[in-house]
């Protein structure tokens, strides 16, 4: 089970002023807490143009997003950027879908310890609670590179390969070549600090009202 | 002069590779590997536990170096110790008279010894060097003050070979500017790429030590080529060791290392060693008219 909260508008704004936008929303899954409200009142704050708004429960089922996309083509294609509210899962469904469209997340996921059952960690989110793919491309550095490393590829890699599981493809090439596409390797020359361990859901369930 | 004030020299300069041994043999290390090499090198590179094969440490090797006037050169990896080890670390380093560190990210531990146990890369090659670069100014990484700075020589590694090499540019670039003053790089077995590397390499004013890792076998290139990243042994190489007879082996491939060292010589400021349990690294060096 999980939690998404909207990550902060200082780390949000700078990444998508001035540009024509394309929203997804989730609507949530099973998570514990999905920032619906708060999203809304986001969105309706924005100066920026916005080409089209998909509402839809379940942005981590690919095949239902594929319609969806399917559906809002001309609107996504006049955008420069797609910004999704969602779980790390529903972002990178969205940025799989559409690898030559810059897809940026305004939420962060975080875990929370001790459910049973089928969560975003199952799938491709570590539910770390600082959000990296608007760095990476929309694909998730920490699930996809078994050194969850944040400022580039290890030497390891090999013909594009991983180090540790030489059928799998390195997460950082990957990113490498999804950014080159779309004329935004400037994003890698940030030096992002070490990951926080101490983000957890019960000191945000602590400061929030209204959740169960 | 000191390994900081040689790399401001414009001196060519020549490290060499030291490996802790797996126990606690220490006169096999200093006596045997580093020994024979006084005077002859600028620096001894001590490695981490390389390919995350349980050692003796890289610090305590270093310190022993230092003790005895050879300058060490602490290799330091993010694959065994947490923010707050790895930080201990680097002040003991300098207390224990350790002035140069190498900074990586480390091997994965599947590929050694102990593949069950923990990884932990809580921080990477780039945000270790801006670490290090914090201490210096006083400061730990939280920002809490240290009673005395450390001053380090802080360096990195780069891997010439890599594809796509615009990747492992924008990673050094990056490791620059957290602090890096100087580069060693994966061993070189064609110039032509370190040559084409070297030209993207050289605005960022930083010396680089092209690697040179002497051939032990035809078996060993080739086990290279298929799997370490970013190395390509030239067919010609390959066929020399082949075709060298068993008491030549040692020649052909000092006669492939001099040829690349001469290569590498004219590209950058410098050859590192890593002998990797190969014992000719005098001779070598001899034969380079390096020593």
């Amino acid at each position: 089970m999980l939690v998404t909260q909207l990550k902060p508008e200082e780390e949000v704004l700078p990444k998508i002023s001035g540009k024509r936008l394309f929203i997804f929303e989730c609507l949530g899954c099973k998570e514990l807490y999905f920032p619906k409200e708060e999203v809304g009142k986001f969105v309706d704050s924005l100066k920026e143009e916005i080409t089209g708004r998909a509402i839809l429960d379940y942005l981590c089922n690919r095949e239902f997003v594929k319609a969806y996309v399917g559906e809002y083509s001309k609107e996504i294609e006049g955008a420069d950027l797609v910004l999704v509210f969602s779980c790390g899962v529903g972002t990178q469904v969205v940025s799989s879908l559409l690898e030559s469209k810059l897809v940026y997340t305004g939420c962060d996921t975080l875990y929370l310890n001790g459910f049973q059952g089928l969560s975003a960690r199952n799938f491709n989110c570590n539910q770390c609670g600082q959000c990296y793919l608007n760095y990476t491309a929309g694909i998730c550095p920490i699930t996809n590179c078994p050194k969850g490393l944040l400022n580039g590829p290890c030497g390891g890699t090999k013909d594009g390969k991983c180090e540790v599981d030489p059928e799998a493809d390195c997460a950082w090439v990957l990113i490498y070549k999804r950014l080159e596409k779309l004329g935004k390797l400037d994003t890698l020359t940030e030096i992002l600090s070490p990951r926080d361990y101490s983000k957890n859901i019960t000191e945000y369930l602590s400061q929030k009202e209204g959740v169960k | 002069m000191n390994f900081s004030e040689k790399l401001e020299s414009g001196k060519f300069l020549v490290t060499c590779e030291v490996a802790p041994i797996k126990g606690v043999n220490i006169a096999k290390v200093l006596d045997e590997e580093a020994e024979p090499l006084r005077g002859k090198v600028d620096g001894f590179n001590v490695t981490d536990m390389q390919s995350s094969v349980m050692r003796l440490g890289s610090l305590p090797v270093c310190h022993l170096l230092a003790q005895r006037g050879l300058e060490p050169i602490f290799q330091i990896t993010c694959r065994d110790r947490n923010g707050i080890a790895l930080q201990s670390d680097l002040l003991s380093a300098y207390v224990l008279g350790i002035r140069n560190v190498l900074v990586l990210t480390g091997d994965y531990v599947t590929l050694g010894d102990h593949p069950e146990t923990k990884p932990v890369f809580d921080l990477d090659s780039v945000s270790l060097l801006k670490v290090a670069s914090t201490l210096t100014e006083g400061k730990d990484m939280k920002g809490n003050e240290l009673d005395g700075k450390p001053e380090f020589c802080l360096g990195a590694v780069v891997n010439p070979g890599y594809d796509p090499v615009e990747l492992q540019l924008i990673k050094m670039e990056k490791k620059i500017r957290a602090g890096a003053k100087f580069f060693q790089t994966q061993a070189i077995y064609d110039l032509e790429t370190f040559e084409k590397f070297m030209k993207e390499a050289e605005k960022f004013k930083v010396p680089v030590l092209g690697g040179i890792i002497p051939l032990k076998s035809a078996g060993m290139a080739k086990y290279m080529n298929e799997h370490i990243a970013g190395i390509s042994v030239p067919e010609k190489y390959i066929r020399m060791m082949a075709e060298a007879k068993k008491e030549e082996r040692v020649k052909t491939s000092i006669q492939i290392s001099v040829e690349l060292i001469r290569g590498i010589k004219s590209l950058c400021r410098g050859v590192h060693i890593m002998p990797m349990g190969w014992k000719h690294a005098l001779e070598l060096l001899a034969a380079t008219e390096l020593a």
